[in-house]
Order: C-alpha cells, then sequence, then structure tokens
C-alpha cells in the first residue's frame, strides 16, 4: 500500500484524480489510502513535492 | 434534510451554480469540505478579462489583486515575445476574497452554505441521492433530487454517480507554485517561460500580485526527469536577476486536467468545473470556464426541476450545450497541444523568431490554420505540422 509522508502532502488532492481503483481520499488535511490500493505508482509519479511512495 | 439541489464544492463552479440556482428560486444547499471558501488555492489566479466579460461576470474589486496588460513569452534562450492589446487584458485575483464573494452573492440569492462539511458518500434511492455528510456537527444525511458536483479535480461526486471521471497521467499537468515577495519583474505582464528543461511539457510562469507574485510550473510526467518542486527550485535559482531579493510566502500545488474525457451528467447528478475536466489544455485556465459550466447547468437544472424530469436524458442538454460552444475549440488545443509537446528546445527558439505576439493569440484562440501556413516553409518543423495539425 502507497505510504503518505504526512510531513510533506500539501493537501491538494491532485493525487486523488488519478488513482484508478478510488483508493485515495482527501480530508481537508488528511489523506487517506484504502485497501484498494494496489501500488501501481501512478500518484507517486504524480505527487509535485514526493510526499507519496511504497 | 431534504433539498432540491446540493452543491458539493464551493469553488467558483460551485458558487456559481449555486447563485444562479437559488436566483431560480430552487432551494440550494453548498458544502464545502474545507474550513475556509478559497484557500488554499491551487491556481496562478490569472483570468482574461474579455473572457470574463463574454460570460458577464463581475468580479467584486477587491477580488483583483492586479490589472495586467498582457503577456511575456520567454524561449529558452530567455528570447522574448510580448502580447499585448485589449484581448490580452486581465486580472490577477486574491483567490480567496474573489470566493468569498461569489458565496456571498449566492448566499444574498438565497442559497445556504455549510463549510468543514465533507460528502462522505452518495446512494440513489427513490428518484434522489442520499449524500451522507460529515462536519463539526457530526453525521448526518442529505436528500437531494439534483446533486452538482463541483468537487474539483479530486471529485468524488462524479466516481459515485458511475461517470469515468478518472484523471490520465499523460494529461494532467504536476503543479507547484511558490507565492513569493520581491520578485523583480515588470508587474504589467504575466511571464512565461518555456523549455524541456524549464518545464517540460509546460510552462513556468510569474503572475504579479498587489504586493506578491505566483511563481509556479506545470509540468507532464512522461517529460520528466524530476519532480515539479524541484524544476520551481532550479527555475528559481536560474533566474537570480528576478528572484535574488524574492522569499516565499505561501506553497501551492495540485493537479491540473488538461484533457477532457468525461461524461457530464448522469440520473440527478451535474458535474461542473475541474471535476468536470473543463480546463483548457493549452494554458491550463479553468475558472472562467468553470463559471460558464455553471452557468449552463443551472439554465438546464432550473427547467429540469420545473418538469420534474432529472434523468440523464434530460439533463444531457447541459452536456450538448457545453459541447456545441467548446467542442471544437477544445479538440483543436489539443490537437495544438500534442504538437507543442513533440517540440525540443530549438524548435521553440524557432517559434519565438516566427511568432508575434498577436500569432500567439490566434493560436491560443485554437486559430491554427495561419501556423500551418507558416509552419510549412520550415522543413523541420514540416512533418509533425502534418502529423498533428492538418485538418
Amino acid at each position: 500500500m502507497i505510504k503518505v509522508d504526512k510531513e510533506r502532502c500539501m493537501h491538494c488532492g491532485g493525487c486523488v484524480g488519478l488513482c484508478p481503483v478510488d483508493a485515495l481520499t482527501l480530508s481537508e488535511t488528511e489523506l487517506t489510502v484504502s485497501d484498494n490500493c494496489n501500488e501501481c505508482m501512478i500518484c507517486v509519479k504524480f505527487c509535485p513535492v514526493g510526499a507519496l511512495g511504497v | 434534510m431534504d433539498v432540491e439541489c446540493l452543491v458539493i464544492g464551493a469553488g467558483p463552479a460551485g458558487s456559481m451554480a449555486a447563485r444562479e440556482l437559488a436566483a431560480r428560486g430552487i432551494e440550494t444547499v453548498v458544502i464545502e469540505k474545507r474550513q475556509e471558501i478559497g484557500a488554499p488555492k491551487r491556481c496562478a489566479e490569472g483570468v482574461s478579462k474579455h473572457g470574463l466579460e463574454k460570460l458577464g461576470i463581475e468580479i467584486h474589486k477587491l477580488g483583483i489583486s492586479r490589472v495586467i496588460k498582457g503577456a511575456a513569452l520567454y524561449s529558452p534562450s530567455g528570447k522574448k515575445v510580448v502580447m499585448e492589446g485589449h484581448d490580452m487584458d486581465g486580472y490577477v485575483l486574491e483567490r480567496k476574497v474573489f470566493e468569498k464573494h461569489l458565496a456571498s452573492e449566492a448566499i444574498k440569492e438565497g442559497a445556504r452554505y455549510m463549510i468543514k462539511t465533507q460528502a462522505v458518500r452518495m446512494e440513489r434511492e427513490n428518484g434522489r441521492w442520499n449524500v451522507g455528510i460529515r462536519s463539526l456537527d457530526g453525521d448526518d444525511e442529505i436528500r437531494a433530487k439534483l446533486v452538482i458536483g463541483a468537487d474539483g479535480v479530486e471529485s468524488k461526486v462524479g466516481r459515485w454517480a458511475g461517470l469515468k471521471t478518472l484523471n490520465r497521467l499523460t494529461d494532467y499537468h504536476s503543479g507547484i507554485q511558490f507565492e513569493m515577495a520581491g520578485v523583480n519583474a515588470d508587474e504589467n505582464y504575466i511571464h512565461l517561460f518555456f523549455g524541456n528543461d524549464v518545464a517540460p511539457l509546460g510552462y513556468a510562469w510569474i503572475f504579479p500580485k498587489a504586493f506578491s507574485s505566483n511563481v509556479g510550473l506545470g509540468i507532464l510526467e512522461k517529460g520528466a526527469k524530476m519532480r515539479a518542486y524541484d524544476y520551481l527550485k532550479k527555475f528559481i535559482e536560474e533566474h537570480d536577476d528576478i528572484f535574488k531579493n524574492a522569499s516565499p510566502i505561501e506553497i501551492n500545488s495540485g493537479g491540473v486536467p488538461v484533457a477532457h474525457f468525461t461524461g457530464m451528467v448522469s440520473e440527478g447528478v451535474m458535474l461542473v468545473g475541474d471535476a468536470a475536466q473543463l480546463v483548457n489544455p493549452i494554458h491550463g485556465g479553468g475558472i472562467t470556464r468553470a463559471m460558464h459550466s455553471s452557468i449552463m447547468a443551472a439554465e438546464v437544472a432550473g427547467h429540469a426541476l420545473k418538469e420534474d424530469d432529472l434523468s440523464r436524458e434530460r439533463l444531457e442538454e447541459y452536456e450538448k450545450k457545453w459541447n456545441d460552444e467548446y467542442e471544437e475549440t477544445t479538440s483543436k488545443l489539443m490537437k495544438l497541444r500534442g504538437f507543442l509537446e513533440k517540440l525540443e528546445d530549438k524548435d521553440f527558439e524557432m517559434l519565438a523568431d516566427m511568432l508575434e505576439g498577436e500569432d500567439i493569440f490566434k493560436l491560443t484562440q485554437a486559430k491554427l490554420s495561419f501556423f500551418v501556413k507558416k509552419l510549412i516553409k520550415k522543413p523541420s518543423l514540416l512533418g509533425l505540422a502534418t502529423k498533428y495539425l492538418k485538418e
């Protein structure tokens, strides 16, 4: 499952719109990852600040 | 709570929809998951004055941070092409003020707002949508005849309604921005910088505001060797003349959908703005398109609610209106984007020598035929022009 670096995340939600399995949700200042995540890495490639990784 | 219309998201799209719906006497509730409307921005805040005038949209003077008279474009080696004239007049907004004003206009028309209130699920039942919400008052449910999804790039409404709102990494800019004070650049212009080492398959920008500037860039991952953040740091380091006395006072990031794939309506659901991927595919601007989509959606919704017919077929009138107005332009701009994505830095230099400001304005208006005629005289670009730009 993808891990979110909470110190780096900007809460922009850009990754959420790219998730093919709807595993990401942004609640104001918390990005959560659900069990749906299959580590396709699309969000990791997108993140402008490198807050996502495995 | 039962309402006629629930708008999810209170950005420019959501508040414009709410204002237009409420003005038609439709009972409208707006929910916004953030604790403050308009912040943090995910945007460089630029709008064209001409574009707003065409839609009859007036912006409150406090929402305008700076009036702009044109754009200066820079090739990778620094060759400058200036675009100015009546059509290039624009504003750099203060989004937070601009959006709060739009919300106040909607509230004046009778819309009700709930902030720090997030939609957590949405199900269809007896011809209505039951939307689960979470706020400081706990969990609750709103039942609505019509849901307007104005929930931005991370739209859940579209997914809950079964629409294919998924964005593709190949058509989605990774954006980063510092709002900086102390920037040394002509504040009458926005400044756009091109080059595959500057912002691969995108561009870097400086948008001057009242006492600061939005300095940012958008890139496509397929052309990038590092993260957007690293490109921005490099851009600032390499322009010491502009940034040597500048410091950031805010950082923003975001995704920009630069292609439109999704359907815009389903049973009792309409998507507007970024949620429906309604962004100009060439420059990535989305504020005016978002507000226009909401004006169109509210008009159709007004009639559909009166007729008590919120079927997908009835609401498709909105999608049709949108396509009639924008489909041709958008598809031409997509072609242009395909062409520009193939250019090397030396080609940008050639274009900087070849094009005047007026030419570039025409390109942004999807007028391509003159451009093809010019390109055909350049053997090195003939192949690409034929492949990407021919009608």
